[in-house]
């Protein structure tokens, strides 16, 4: 009974050990990965056309989904807002509050968990896709890098699109919170207008959200391409992988914005 | 066979971990010859392939392609080896994004500056050599699997490579695609004065066109010879494989306990 107990014990801390031990691997095979991105970036650059490509791949057809969305969020935040900020007699602040909100915050991560879903999940598949029928091993017996030719435009690509994406959401946003509280509640154009500008500051409050935005870029671009160039190469693997790609960016969007408004807003 | 060999393999080894895959293969490529190499699934052919490309080290041995040592070279000496070498992978592994004339266009327009009028004539050269000049239009979604695997062909040839190697080109076509690549390979391999490495398990197929061929098994050569002197081996292997006999040297099952052995066991799942 005691020598089955220690088996069990010991199986489970070989498990443990197993675990962790691969998970260490992977993250040091993940962070050799972005160093190779990196230094085969040149390539995105010289060649611009790949770079634009996934911009309009990633970034260009992700529109619909970031409009409508952040559409929405504006319009769901000048309700909520105005229901607040009218008990304490301040619903003229409701500009200020859309504004605050959808630059600072709800932009930069609606927009990245959006960009993940839309653009990080078809990334993985396309590269884990390419992995599975040899594109890549025929790209690399033709003496062209894969890294450089497939996998760091896509990087770029996203790293570029998710802050123009992000402001595109938090102006579109601010039209939705416009359209109900001063179209619909009636709310007062001028105090709306004038109250955000009054209040919303260049570099505290739009720049730091631009610059969360461009960190959640780097993350769940690296997460896209990796997980696809990692993909086992069968149907199962590539799946397994968009899968990844989804939840491990939404987790890194949401611990890095904790982070970052850490540093940002409370100057820790 | 001939002094001037293009590839030289001597008692070369490859593992993956614990399990050995190659156990110290010796074999020349002459230059200008097309050489078959067959075996059964699994006994390490593509494997000796991607050794010869360097995708993969060996373990042991030495390999040596035009006299330079390909598991000692450089990233960049490998990758301008490789330019002077063509691959025709087993399903095409065509790129599904760019069309037909695209994909034959893909090396022309990554390793040289030509400009694109000329591209364009020599992509439909190339084209025409595998008889789709016709269809550089279409994307490879749309070809058959033949169509495919000639416009493979196409890109492999794109640059005139010294060494075309070829991995089961014959894998999953009809005849007729079967015999039309076949030649294409044979006719190919003499007008571009290349050197030619076919990985196959179609005997029949192989020995019309080849000029020597290799058997593997389980990782090591068990017979080579012309195709005259392998359809008249007595050698046991040979015989099995080149009339496909089921039972012989290779065996059918993967080992394993006794079959009552296993029947018997109680609780066995999986």
């Amino acid at each position: 009974m005691v020598e089955k107990s220690v088996s069990v014990l010991i199986e489970l801390i070989r498990g443990i050990g197993h675990h962790v031990n691969d998970g260490l691997q992977r993250l040091g095979f993940a962070a050799r990965f972005f160093a190779m991105v990196l230094v085969y970036s040149g390539q995105s650059f010289r060649r611009l056309h790949l770079t634009i490509r996934e911009i309009y791949f990633c970034g260009f057809q992700s529109l619909l989904i970031i409009l409508v969305s952040g559409l929405f969020i504006g319009m769901v935040l000048g309700m909520q807002g105005y229901e607040t900020l009218q008990r304490y007699g301040s619903s003229e602040a409701l500009g200020v509050l859309v504004a605050l909100s959808l630059t600072r915050e709800l932009g930069p991560v609606v927009a990245a968990l959006l960009f993940a879903s839309r653009a990080g999940s078809a990334i993985t598949a396309e590269i884990g896709l390419m992995k599975a029928t040899e594109q890549l091993t025929a790209m690399d017996m033709m003496a062209v890098n894969p890294i450089a030719r497939v996998v760091a435009p896509r990087f770029w690509g996203g790293v570029i699109s998710m802050p123009l994406l992000a402001a595109l959401f938090s102006a579109v946003g601010v039209f939705g919170g416009y359209l109900i509280g001063v179209v619909f509640i009636g709310v007062d154009e001028g105090a709306f207008w004038s109250q955000m500008q009054g209040s919303v500051d260049f570099r505290f409050d739009v720049w730091n959200g631009v610059v969360k935005s461009f960190v959640f870029g780097v993350a769940v671009s690296l997460i896209a391409v990796f997980e696809g160039y990692d993909a086992i190469p069968t149907a199962e693997g590539v799946s397994g992988s968009i899968k990844r790609t989804v939840v491990n960016s939404a987790l890194a969007i949401l611990a890095l914005d904790f982070v970052l408004t850490s540093f940002m807003f409370r100057g820790l | 066979m001939s002094a001037d060999s293009l590839v030289k393999i001597t008692d070369i080894n490859f593992a993956y971990d614990d399990r050995a895959i190659l156990k110290g293969i010796t074999m020349e490529i002459p230059r200008g010859q097309l050489v078959a190499i067959m075996g059964n699934s699994g006994c390490g052919k593509t494997t000796l392939l991607r050794l010869i490309g360097g995708q993969l080290k060996p373990t042991g041995g030495s390999l040596l392609v035009d006299g330079q040592s390909v598991p000692g070279m450089s990233h960049d000496e490998l990758y301008a080896m490789r330019r002077r070498m063509g691959m025709l992978f087993q399903f095409g592994a065509l790129f599904t994004d760019i069309s037909v004339f695209d994909n034959v266009a893909y090396l022309m327009r990554e390793h040289t500056d030509l400009p694109e009028e000329m591209i364009r004539d020599m992509v439909l050269m190339k084209l025409n050599a595998v008889g789709l000049r016709g269809a550089h239009t279409l994307m490879p979604s749309e070809l058959s699997g033949g169509m495919a695997r000639r416009v493979a062909l196409a890109r492999a040839i794109a640059l005139d490579p010294m060494l075309i190697m070829y991995d089961e080109p014959f894998a999953g076509l009809d005849p007729i695609s079967m015999g039309v690549i076949g030649q294409l390979i044979r006719k190919l391999n003499d007008a571009l004065g290349a050197t030619t490495i076919l990985v196959t398990h179609d005997v029949q197929e192989a020995l019309q066109i080849v000029d020597y061929v290799y058997f593997v098994s389980d990782g090591l050569i068990v017979a080579q010879g012309t195709p005259d002197e392998i359809r008249a081996s007595s050698d046991p292997f040979v015989h099995q494989f080149v009339y496909g006999e089921a039972d012989g040297p290779v065996h059918f099952h993967y080992p394993a306990p006794p079959f009552e052995q296993d029947l018997m066991r109680s609780g066995a799942h999986g």
